[in-house]
């Protein structure tokens, strides 16, 4: 290719990208094609869902609701969920510019769900588990009272029933309505999981994007395995808050799954449509050899997870 | 340094005391000229007394947040050195770094031998880049939880003072994993199996506070303020406005009267009138009573009934139908 070949093609492209660029407009042309967030490519609605919310041509995954994920984890009719019908109460009868109380209903309109995260029992794979989804759609995925009691029973359930527990994070940390009481779900979730952690069994934390905060600094970094979804953005205090501290500019891949990766705290990233598959290898890998003494199973203990100290 | 040092800086609540006291101060002055000023001077006093007094009384949540963190508010180290002059100094995180906001330390607080940590503000500037401002990095953590460890191993009931803005926000910090660090933090302190009796002196900000923070008893000085996000960081999300720090103080429940009616913390430590920084001697004397009498009875209990305490009491919060 010579110069005036390589000016016209990139003349070109930038063309292309100017029509890409314009934004959609009517509300029912965007229920039947969604744009990519990353590539622009128009993508027919259904197709992508079949796709499990994953551009198939630039691989971008798009956030996934909580019912949406259970769907996708699970076996098919195998979710039993649990303290489906928990809501937050407003200890602190809390009022900015609006009151709480307003602001949960808003949410629960939006979202479709009760609060922001659903948990119960189910199979994947056939493998029996205990699974607690986070939906960001739910006010921003907050943990208040009820995410963390939620998490904390259902670590409970699963230590009852000596059953892996999996729990896929989302979140933009605690709860600021709640004030310190959604503080201590973070220290009431880790407490949990620390019985469940001496009990032997396993404990695989999914970061999707994005997962912050109080989520992040508790039982979401407690996994004996941490996965995290491509391109998800996963850290303790958000971009905006470190850059203004340290008035620096900080790399473009800051705190995405992959910078996680780099740096050791994430064992592996792993993309939608194999995220199934792996839960039921390391399920399947962690189950103690035989059957008759699932009380005590050194053989079955995880393995401690790169990053931990 | 146990003593203060200087005169206590008026906070901005605190100027009509201030005005009144110079004004108090120019009458004295005049004094020995004209002996009849006597008795202007003592209803000057008695004014001061019961505006001092009214004062106090009806502080603002703000006005708590602004004593916590009075740059003469006492701090770990000047609380350790009062009670226990010969207390011993641990560093490091043994992996590479010594974090100069976390201070680790062996104590003997009267006869009652204890393994304590504390978050640390600097006084002067130099000190306090070396201590960041009490922000802790995640090496100052992963310090704290070495000598969890090491408490537990020896039997040793640990202490810990809370007196930090928060974890620290930034590059390294998350580089090096500050949730984890926070999130280990949690798990370990809940599962030791000796007394952990834990003091707000100060600012006990979000989670950096709470690496620290799961304890058997939970004790919170009068005009410390424990929250979980910063009242700034609140206003900003909240309301998306800087100047609405004192509605987000007000609606967050921070103060320590407010934070025991909610069931989190056991026990308000009262301050000498105006806050620590106006007589640390009290202050120290008064904190030390009670994490002594929390830690006495801790210890009556068994190892294992110690650490079911521990996770039964953080089980209960929470509020929900």
């Amino acid at each position: 290719m010579d110069l005036k070949d390589w000016f016209a093609s990139r003349q070109k492209r930038k063309e292309i990208q100017e029509v890409i660029k314009q934004p959609l407009t009517t509300d029912e042309y965007c229920a039947l094609w969604k744009q990519c967030f990353q590539c622009r490519e128009l993508l027919y609605t259904r197709d992508l869902r079949t796709n499990l919310d994953v551009c198939p041509k630039c691989d971008y995954h798009f956030r996934v609701g909580a019912l949406d994920r259970i769907e996708q984890l699970a076996d098919e009719g195998s979710f039993d969920e649990l303290d489906a019908d928990m809501r937050s109460s407003d200890p602190l009868t809390f009022f900015d510019t609006e009151a709480y109380t307003k602001r949960q209903d808003e949410a629960t309109r939006k979202s479709g769900l009760r609060e922001a995260v659903l948990t119960g029992l189910c199979r994947i794979d056939g493998h029996e588990a205990a699974l607690g989804c986070m939906d960001f759609g739910h006010f921003g995925g907050s943990m208040g009272s009820v995410v963390g009691e939620k998490v904390t029973r259902l670590t409970e359930a699963a230590l009852e029933r000596n059953s892996p527990l999996i729990v896929v994070s989302s979140s933009g940390g605690a709860r600021m309505q709640e004030g310190i009481l959604s503080l201590m779900q973070m220290a009431k979730t880790s407490s949990a999981l620390k019985s469940f952690a001496d009990s032997g069994n396993l404990y695989i934390s999914i970061l999707t994007e994005p997962t912050f905060g109080g989520v992040t600094a508790s039982f979401a970094m407690l996994g004996d395995f941490i996965i995290a979804e491509p391109g998800a953005r996963i850290g303790f205090a958000g971009r905006r808050v470190i850059e203004q501290t340290i008035r620096q500019k900080l790399p473009a891949d800051f705190q995405t799954a992959e910078y996680l990766l780099k740096h050791g705290q994430v064992d592996m990233v792993v993309s939608r449509n194999k995220l199934k598959e792996t839960l039921a290898r390391l399920i399947a890998f962690h189950k103690p050899a035989a059957k008759a003494t699932p009380e005590k199973k050194n053989s079955g203990e995880p393995a401690q997870p790169a990053g931990r100290t | 340094m146990a003593t203060v040092e200087k005169k206590p800086i008026p906070l901005e609540f605190e100027q009509p005391l201030a005005i009144l006291a110079q004004n108090m101060e120019a009458l004295e002055k005049q004094l020995s000229d004209n002996p009849e000023l006597e008795a202007d001077l003592e209803r000057m006093q008695d004014q001061y007394n019961s505006l001092k007094r009214s004062l106090y009384l009806n502080l603002r949540p703000i006005d708590h947040l602004a004593i916590a963190r009075h740059p003469q508010r006492p701090y770990t180290r000047d609380y350790f050195t009062t009670w226990d002059p010969s207390w011993v100094e641990l560093h490091g995180d043994r992996k590479g770094v010594d974090d100069g906001a976390m201070v680790g330390a062996l104590i003997e607080i009267d006869g009652i031998k204890m393994v304590a940590v504390g978050t640390q503000k600097g006084r002067t500037l130099r000190d306090k880049q070396h201590c960041n401002f009490g922000m802790p990095q995640p090496e100052g953590y992963r310090k704290a939880l070495r000598l969890f460890r090491h408490a537990n191993k020896f039997h040793l009931p640990i202490l810990c003072l809370i007196d930090t803005p928060g974890a620290y926000p930034g590059l390294s910090a998350e580089e090096h994993n500050q949730s984890q660090a926070i999130a280990e933090n949690l798990m370990e302190l809940a599962g030791v199996t000796v007394p952990v009796v834990a003091a707000v002196t100060g600012e006990g900000g979000s989670g950096g506070a709470l690496a620290i923070g799961v304890a058997n008893r939970i004790l919170m000085l009068e005009h410390s303020v424990y929250s979980v996000i910063t009242p700034e960081g609140c206003a900003s999300i909240l309301w998306r406005s800087n100047d609405k720090v004192s509605e987000a103080c007000q609606a967050m429940k921070m103060t320590a009267k407010e934070i025991l009616q909610l069931g989190v913390i056991d026990q308000v430590i009262s301050e000498p009138l105006g806050g620590a920084h106006h007589d640390y001697l009290t202050a120290a004397e008064n904190l030390k009573k009670a994490i002594v009498g929390q830690m006495t009875e801790l210890m009556k209990l068994s190892p294992e009934q110690v650490r079911k305490d521990r996770q039964d009491k953080f089980r209960r919060f929470g509020s929900f139908r």
